[in-house]
This record gives structure tokens, C-alpha cells and sequence, in this order.
């Protein structure tokens, strides 16, 4: 990420989203920024972390979420201004702490910042995290442009600064990754000093007069987002029908007026702040309306608010159709698109549209017979590929139907045939070892299969130490394997306390894995995963002892981060006279079952061939290759 | 400011994590906006190291601001860094009108890899992209990078090419003034003769 402090103010740029909400943060002057890495979030901290030092503020990568925001909070009980920016996963992580921070109240500005994934691109939900919102009484912004990311951001710190709440803004994932002109503005020329006053207590008690405080400060919040302007109308005085839209859905919307040439039929109120919402300002446009559309992603947030503003006004107001969820013009799943939203505009309003001339569109699906999935994969050299091949085998090799539960990284990949399908469970960070306890703790109950669960470094410290503390303490029955590739990989690297390195480039404190297993009274053993005797050895041994809960850790940098850091040691190569392609017994394990991409099954030859541009050398399949075809040797030698 | 020929004026940029597409519609996308465009890049990605396809949005007008995602048939032109990346994209974005230019290096799925997926012969994957276009351009844009000495630059020779095309409003000059935004000096030579060449390779066509 570039370091955004440095921009010109006045001078517009091409910016990326995140990139927009943290120059937005240091125009509004924020001391202490905090995140958990996650996808689409992650380049908020990445970017304020590469602008720290210009800047002079404290960034730091969290263990987690929640910790993320505590550290936040601490900031703002400070006097200074904080931020915590999370994927929406992170927003349940971080939810006990907000739905009590939210009765204590903050005082330096305190900002949320959730980045949605409607459609799950790179994420294992689609949750629409706009609920923190309802359920912690917080006010919300959503911005829809790159230009909207810089200005909501310093207005989130403004306004929590006044009401003394913190305040939520929600990015999404086209939004968050989408790159359009931004104009920064000036940076703030004075720093606050921070200082705690003693006689200042931030906590709930007594609760129900805090809770009605809360309320207070909400409807607050609500008659200063107006007054900020932040929610407009554009279109007819009088339109046909009025779309009610948020984030990036505003601008589908938009574009889709014009797609079905309505645009003088069709209207937009435009909501940039979702809560609390603008009663007044609904009721005008309910009121210059009959039929009203709603677009947003995912859930029916928009829609059921309005729909309950409107039942508190419906003899003033009179009869109205509405459009959304509930009548299937918006989809309860999924992100939205410009096209959904001019297929609801045409069918709301009767008029025919169509994407594309029905003939071309049939010969354009049926070209798409010839277009192979392109299946998602472990890298070349990936250590987790091998990891899973060794849990396949010795699974196999043991017989008992073992069971693997899963957990959140690019080893995630397990439940897909690159991890060999061998994962049977994946929900949430550290999720893995807490179903793992409890399978552990089924042998009274009669159940005898055994169980592994695998976790990587990052997630072994942001949520998996109180499961195995669980099982620790109540003698759980498992296997945990750490999958160790030293990078919190599948977001970009960033470090994690495994690594001691922290978002600034500053040396922390290793917090080493071994000396935790070995504080809990674990038996542990380390393994190089790509050595499959040692660690199938190692793998089945443990699996055979059985009684409590003990740790491999399978330790092997992460193929890129190797790639970087001069390369893997061999050079590889497929002996055509040695392989038996189809003719061997082991059915292609190389190119059907390990599915390395450097391996590649020559439909002409009917045997395997190496892809030197792909393979990087990493020597794993040597070792799986019954007929000693696949050579490995050092690459110094061949050089 | 130059009228803009197609306005809006969409590009799908598209590939297999890895080949540098998101870098290619951000090059685009600044150079676009440089010149005084509205322009909006949108970027999916995710999983782009671990052989996903990836797609992005280059996005540019003269009026109102665009958002991230393209209504579906409607791309003025689609550039590939993968050939059957093209034609998947053909299926979502694609209309008579469509110009597509594509690199005709193939990169074969994991289920080809597996030899459980076919991947389609050369010719019928070319004739099949031309009857579904305007205009195709197959170039060899890896074996022209694969000359300049890195198979990387494979994105910046088809910009080149793209530019030889009458589509955008600005030209190959615009183009390289973005990548010296992106790039040091001392790596500029590969990029401007990548550039260079993809204005040739178009020619030919």
C-alpha cells in the first residue's frame, strides 16, 4: 500500500476504497488505528500502517477483533481519536465489547469500520453486519464512493466525538477494492495530547438509565447526519416510483433508470446514513410516491425500517406498493447488480428489457460448454498441500474413519479436492478445536473415531487458545496439528504475534507456539511438512496414543513467502521412460489425486509432464510417485 | 477533454490471479483519469494467487459517476491475458458489438491439469471467440513479453494493443505516463517497449 499521508490535499487521485478510508481517518486526525487482517478490509491498516511513521500514529495488527476495538477504545478514553476496521466476520468477534462499549460511551471519536462480502468472495458467509447497528443502538454510515469512503470517515470521527458513541461505517467488497478520483483534503496541524482524567469512568452500570442514554445519543446522532447532508433525493418531484438505496446499490440503481430510459419516471433517495433513519425525510418521499423499490445488500435493512416508519404513518400516507425482498425485486441472496435492479425497474414499471438480443445470448451460453471451472488450488510448493496429503493417508492408513475439523485460512482449501476433501467441518476462527473438544470428549458417549483438528499460526492466536485451554482442562481426546506457514497468508502476509514482527516494521515479541503448548502441559512435536515420512510417522503415532489433547506442528514458510526469500531447494523433472501414465497402479495419484498445477497429466502421451514455469520445486511429489519417475535434485547441482 | 467514442466507455480486464490484470485496469483506469474522465476500476479478487479467475472493471464517463460492477452485455471491450478467460467473460459481458483482445497463451485449470476437464483446441477456441465478437485480436502476448525477457509484461503489451485500437480517448503516450506513476525510471524500458509492441502486434492483425 502507498503511504497516503503524503498526498497533495486538493490534488485528485486515483484511490482505492480502503485507501480512502484511511487518508479519511488521518485527515480526521486519528492517533490509533487497529485491525485483525481479513479480506475485503485488509489494505485499511496495511495503507495507515505504511503511513504510521509520516504520520506519527500507532498502527497496530491485533490478535483480534475484539482486542482490535478494545485497543481502540482506549485511545478515545484517552482523549484521542481511534479506529478498528474489521471484515464482518470481525464484527461478531468484536461484539460482546461493542454492546457494552455503547452503554459506557467514549470520548475521543471513536469509528467501526465493517467491510461486507455479499456473495462471499472471499469470505466463509455473506452476513450483512449493518445489524451491529440495531442491536448496539450505533449510528451508521455507508458510503458508496471512494470520494464518500474519505468524506464519511472523518464525519464518523466528528460525529461520535459529539455524541460520545462510537460510530459504525460500512464499506462492502466491490466498494472496498474499487478505485476511483478522490480529492484529499488537508491534514490536521496540531496533535492532542493524550491524558486519562482519574475522575473519568466509562462503565454500565446503572443499566437501565445508561441504556436510555444511549437512546439519547442515537437520536442525536440522527438530527446531525441530516444536518450533515449526507442523505439526498434525485430525481422527479413526483416520481413514478422511488428507489430507497444504499452503498454501492445507489449507483446500480442509478445506472439502471438509465438502462430501462426511465429516468424521468424513477427517483432516488440516496442514504448515506442507514441508521438511525431519517423519519422526516422518508415521509416526505413515501409521500410523493405510491410505488417504492428498495436496493441494498444483503439484508432487508433499508425495507424493514421504512416499512415500519411507514405502519406508524399509514392513514396520513394512504395505500402503497412496495418492492424488494418480500416480492422477490430484490434477491435475499447475493450481491446486487445493475442489471438486477433494471430487471425489477422493468417489471415494476412494465416495460420490456432485455441485457442482450435473445439469439446472441443463446449462442454465448452455449460457447460456454467449452469453458472449463476454474477451480481454486493450493500454490506450487504450497506446504499445506502436503500437510493434507499426509492427513489423507494416515486417515486412511488408520482406518477408524478419522475426522478432521477444519478452520480459517487458505487451509480452508481442505474442504476442496486441492486439500483432497479431507476436512469435514469449517465455520469460524478457532471453531476447529472447539468442535474438537467436544468430539474429544464424546468417548464416554461411545464414539470412537479419531479426531484432528488443524489450525494455522494466525488464527492459533486469534481464537483457538481458549478451545485448547477448554481441552486442556477437561481432558479432551484429539489431535491438534498447527499448520504453521510462519505469514497470516491468505490476506496478504501480514504478521501475526508468531512472527514478532508488527504492522509498523517494528521488532516485537515472538510469541512462540511451543512455549504455549508447553505452558499448557502439552506434548508437542515439530515436523517440516513436506518430509511425508517423518510426518505420516509422527501423524499416525499420535493418532494411536489417544487419552488427551496433543500438538504437531507442521512448520514450512508459505510457498510465496519462500518464492521471496530465495526460492525452494530442488529442481525437478518427470522421467517419461519411468512413468506409466495410465498404465499405473496408482490411477495418476500425481496429476488426478496430489493435483499439484506444476504437474500436468499429457492427454497426447497418456504420462505425466513437469511445467517448469509453474513448479517451484518444493520436491513433495518425488516422494508420492510410485514408480520413482518424478526426480528430484538439488538446484545447485543442476545450475 | 476528447469526446469519448462510447460513453460510458466499459473494459473488462480479465486473467488467472497472478498475470497482472489488476495492475493493467489500474495503469488504465489512471492514465483515463488523468486525462480528465470520470473513471471507476472495479477489482474482484480474493483468492487471486491460488489460480482464481480475476476480473476488473475499467469504468469511464463524462457525466455521472459509475459504480463498480458493469450491466451484464454491454462491455465495449473485453481484454484477456488468458484466451478461455475470454471467452468465460463472452458469457457475461459479451454482445455483437464487443471488441475482444486476447492473449493466446492458454493456462490450463486444475481440472485439465487433472486430465479430468478438456481445454479447447486453439483454433476452435478462436473461431468460437470470433463468431461471438465485432472483432478479435489473438496476440501472442506472452511469446512478445517472453522476447522483452519476463513473461510479466505479457499485461502491458496487450495495453499497447489496446491503444492501437480506435476505443480509447487518450493514447500509448497517456498510457506510459501512468506506468511512470507506478513504476521507477529504472524500470521503465521493459514497460515502454511492451507498450511498443503491443501498438505493433495490433497493426498486424
Amino acid at each position: 500500500m502507498a503511504d497516503v499521508s503524503k498526498l497533495t490535499p486538493g490534488q485528485k487521485v486515483l484511490m482505492q476504497g480502503n485507501e480512502a478510508i484511511a487518508r479519511g481517518a488521518l485527515e480526521a486526525g486519528v492517533s490509533l488505528a487497529a485491525a485483525y487482517p481479513g479480506n475485503p478490509s485488509s489494505e485499511i491498516l496495511q495503507t495507515l500502517a505504511d503511513s504510521a511513521r509520516s504520520a506519527g500514529i500507532y498502527v497496530e495488527w491485533s490478535t483480534n477483533e475484539k482486542v482490535a476495538l478494545e485497543s481502540a477504545a482506549a485511545a478515545s478514553y484517552a482523549g484521542l481519536r481511534g479506529m478498528a476496521s474489521m471484515k464482518q466476520n470481525g464484527v461478531n468477534v468484536a461484539q460482546d465489547f461493542i454492546c457494552n462499549l455503547t452503554i459506557s460511551g467514549t470520548k475521543g471519536g471513536l469509528v467501526l469500520v465493517t467491510c461486507d462480502d455479499p456473495s462471499g468472495v472471499s469470505s466463509t458467509n455473506e452476513q450483512d453486519a449493518r445489524f451491529i447497528a440495531r442491536v448496539a443502538c450505533l449510528p451508521l454510515l455507508e458510503p458508496a464512493t471512494p470520494a464518500e469512503c474519505l468524506k464519511m470517515t472523518k464525519l464518523a470521527f466528528e460525529l461520535s466525538e459529539e455524541i460520545g458513541n462510537l460510530v459504525v461505517l460500512r464499506g462492502l467488497a466491490r466498494l472496498s477494492h474499487t478505485r476511483a478520483g478522490v480529492t484529499p483534503g488537508p491534514l490536521p496541524e496540531s496533535k492532542r495530547q493524550p491524558h486519562w482524567d482519574p475522575k473519568e469512568r466509562w462503565f454500565t452500570i446503572p443499566v437501565v438509565p445508561r441504556h436510555q442514554v444511549m437512546l439519547d445519543k442515537l437520536a442525536q446522532a440522527g438530527e446531525l447526519m441530516t444536518a450533515a447532508g449526507v442523505n439526498y433525493y434525485d430525481g422527479p418531484v413526483r416520481p413514478e416510483l422511488l428507489v430507497i438505496a444504499s452503498g454501492s446499490s445507489r449507483l446500480y440503481a442509478d445506472e439502471a433508470r438509465r438502462l430501462v430510459k426511465a429516468t424521468e419516471r424513477v427517483g432516488i433517495l440516496h442514504m448515506g446514513a442507514t441508521w438511525p433513519l431519517d423519519q422526516e425525510l422518508i415521509l416526505e418521499h413515501l409521500a410523493r410516491a405510491d410505488k417504492i423499490l428498495f436496493a441494498e445488500e444483503v439484508d432487508p435493512h433499508l425495507e424493514s425500517g421504512v416499512k415500519s416508519i411507514y405502519a406508524q404513518h399509514v392513514r396520513e400516507l394512504g395505500l402503497k406498493d412496495f418492492y424488494g425482498q418480500e416480492t422477490g425485486h430484490k434477491p435475499p441472496t447475493g450481491e446486487l447488480s445493475p442489471s438486477r435492479v433494471a430487471a425489477a425497474l422493468a417489471d415494476i414499471l412494465g416495460l420490456s428489457w432485455q441485457e442482450a438480443d435473445p439469439a446472441y445470448l443463446a449462442k454465448a451460453k452455449a460457447a460456454q460448454a467449452l469453458v472449463a471451472p476454474r477451480q481454486v488450488g493450493f500454490c506450487p510448493g504450497c506446504p499445506h498441500r502436503a500437510s493434507y496429503w499426509s492427513i489423507k493417508q494416515v486417515l486412511s492408513a488408520d482406518g477408524r474413519e478419522g475426522i478432521v475439523s477444519g478452520d480459517i485460512g487458505c487451509y480452508t482449501m481442505g474442504v476442496l479436492p486441492t486439500g483432497y476433501q479431507r476436512v469435514n467441518a469449517v465455520h469460524c476462527m478457532g471453531s476447529g478445536p472447539g468442535i474438537a473438544s467436544g468430539l474429544g470428549k464424546l468417548r464416554s458417549q461411545g464414539f470412537d473415531q479419531p479426531v484432528i483438528s488443524v489450525v494455522g499460526d494466525s488464527t492459533f492466536f486469534h481464537a483457538a487458545l481458549p478451545a485448547l485451554v477448554n481441552a486442556r482442562w477437561n481432558n479432551s481426546d484429539y489431535v491438534l496439528v498447527v499448520l504453521d506457514n510462519s505469514a497470516t497468508a491468505m490476506t496478504g502476509f501480514q504478521p501475526h504475534p508468531g512472527t514478532g514482527a508488527t504492522a509498523m516494521g517494528q521488532a516485537g515479541t515472538v510469541v512462540d507456539v511451543e512455549q504455549i503448548c508447553a505452558g499448557l502441559g502439552l506434548p508437542y512435536t515439530v515436523l517440516d511438512p513436506y518430509d511425508l515420512e517423518a510426518t505420516q510417522e509422527a501423524l499416525y503415532d499420535a493418532l494411536q496414543i489417544g487419552g488427551g489433547l496433543r500438538v504437531l506442528i507442521f512448520r514450512r514458510a508459505c510457498a510465496l513467502v519462500q518464492n521471496k526469500q530465495g526460492g525452494h531447494p530442488w529442481r525437478m523433472s518427470v522421467d517419461p521412460e519411468l512413468c506409466r501414465g495410465e498404465e499405473c497402479g496408482c490411477d495418476r495419484f500425481c496429476t488426478r489425486v496430489f493435483r499439484c498445477p506444476g504437474l500436468v497429466f499429457d492427454q497426447a502421451t497418456g504420462k505425466t509432464v513437469l511445467d517448469e514455469v509453474v513448479c517451484v520445486g518444493c520436491g513433495v511429489c518425488a516422494q508420492i510417485c510410485p514408480a520413482g519417475a518424478i526426480k528430484a535434485r538439488p538446484k545447485e547441482a543442476t545450475a | 477533454m476528447k469526446a469519448l467514442k462510447y460513453d460510458p466507455l466499459d473494459i473488462v480486464v480479465t486473467g488467472v490471479g497472478g498475470q497482472g490484470n489488476v495492475l493493467a485496469s489500474q495503469v488504465l483506469g489512471l492514465a483515463l483519469l488523468t486525462a480528465g474522465y470520470e473513471v471507476t476500476v472495479g477489482e474482484t479478487y480474493g483468492l487471486s494467487q491460488r489460480g482464481g479467475s480475476v476480473t476488473s472493471q475499467v469504468r469511464v464517463s463524462s457525466g455521472p459517476v459509475l459504480g463498480p460492477m458493469m450491466p451484464g452485455h454491454r462491455a465495449t471491450a473485453i481484454v484477456s491475458l488468458e484466451p478461455l478467460e475470454a471467452l468465460r467473460l463472452i458469457g457475461d459481458y459479451g454482445h455483437p458489438g464487443v471488441v475482444v483482445l486476447t492473449n493466446d497463451r492458454p493456462l490450463r485449470p486444475l481440472g485439465v491439469l487433472a486430465g479430468e476437464q478438456l481445454y479447447p483446441e486453439p483454433a476452435e477456441l478462436k473461431a468460437t471467440l470470433e463468431g461471438l465478437c465485432a472483432k478479435l485480436c489473438w496476440l501472442p502476448a506472452t511469446a512478445a513479453a517472453l522476447e522483452l525477457g519476463n513473461h510479466i509484461l505479457a499485461n502491458v503489451v496487450l495495453l499497447g494493443a489496446l491503444c492501437g485500437l480506435d476505443l480509447l480517448p487518450i493514447g500509448a503516450d497517456e498510457v506510459e505516463a501512468a506506468l511512470g506513476e507506478m513504476f521507477p525510471e529504472t524500470k521503465m524500458t521493459p514497460n515502454r517497449e511492451a507498450l511498443a509492441k503491443g501498438l505493433a502486434l495490433v497493426r498486424e492483425v
